[in-house]
């Protein structure tokens, strides 16, 4: 699975693009395997209520299920116009 | 519908003659442009937008399809840029067609709406040295509730 990471999580992630073998049956748990990886994934999933996530490029909630899942992208709120 | 991502700038004049030109049987064209203000201390030197390639294309085709049922519209035009912009520059605009102008002017209202904060852009300002995101406003995210 192809994990993406925009905007201020891509910086305090320090690259744009992980590709992960995972057994994360929804993406809050995806979060938790990532956060355990590395303080700097810690860091930038502290705070949940702060960030958006895309699975399969469309909006979703922490809670969205990953069976099947291609693409996975962690972000702030948008800020477009 | 047309909808452009881009990194290139565009003539606002020429993409409104464009859109206009193309329109039969209607009666109304609205256009939005959004420039590059200096938003906080008036020595502004760059703003940086990054976006999320290929969400960004579905996310705006699907704003547009919103506004296209919801609304007696002919056309709707989306440009929207990436990429490094100075002060004064356009980074987007969005122009709707349609019999009557109520139309016309609701669904260009609806479409900055949600291009602000359900397109996957993120915007940057780099001021000398120091760059900073720009944080969403909770207002932005309480106006998509008039629709």
């Amino acid at each position: 699975m192809d994990v993406l990471y925009f905007a201020w999580v891509r910086e305090r992630i320090g690259h744009p693009k992980d590709k992960v073998e995972t057994t994360a049956k929804t993406v809050r748990d995806l979060v938790n395997e990532l956060s355990a990886k590395e303080e700097r994934y810690a860091v930038a999933f502290s705070d949940l209520s702060a960030l958006r996530v895309a699975v399969d490029q469309e909006l979703t909630h922490f809670d969205a299920p990953l069976a099947g899942v291609r693409e996975v992208a962690f972000f702030p709120p948008m800020t477009g116009g | 519908m047309e909808i452009r991502v881009q990194q290139a700038g565009f003539d606002l004049g020429e993409e409104t003659n464009r859109f206009a030109n193309r329109q039969e049987g209607m009666g109304a064209v609205v256009t939005f442009t959004g420039i590059v203000r200096d938003l906080s201390t008036g020595n502004l030197d760059v703003m940086e937008i990054e976006h999320y390639p290929g969400m960004t294309e579905k996310a705006l085709g699907k704003i547009a399809s919103d506004a296209m049922e919801r609304w007696n519209l002919g056309d709707i035009l989306i440009i929207h840029r990436h990429g490094r912009l100075q002060p004064t520059d356009h980074i987007m605009m969005v122009a709707t067609s349609a019999p009557h102008r109520v139309d016309a002017f609701q669904a260009a209202e609806f479409l900055m709406d949600f291009l602000k904060s359900r397109a996957p852009f993120w915007k940057k300002e780099v001021i000398g040295q120091k760059a900073a995101w720009v944080a969403a406003k909770d207002e932005d995210e309480e106006s998509l509730s008039r629709w």
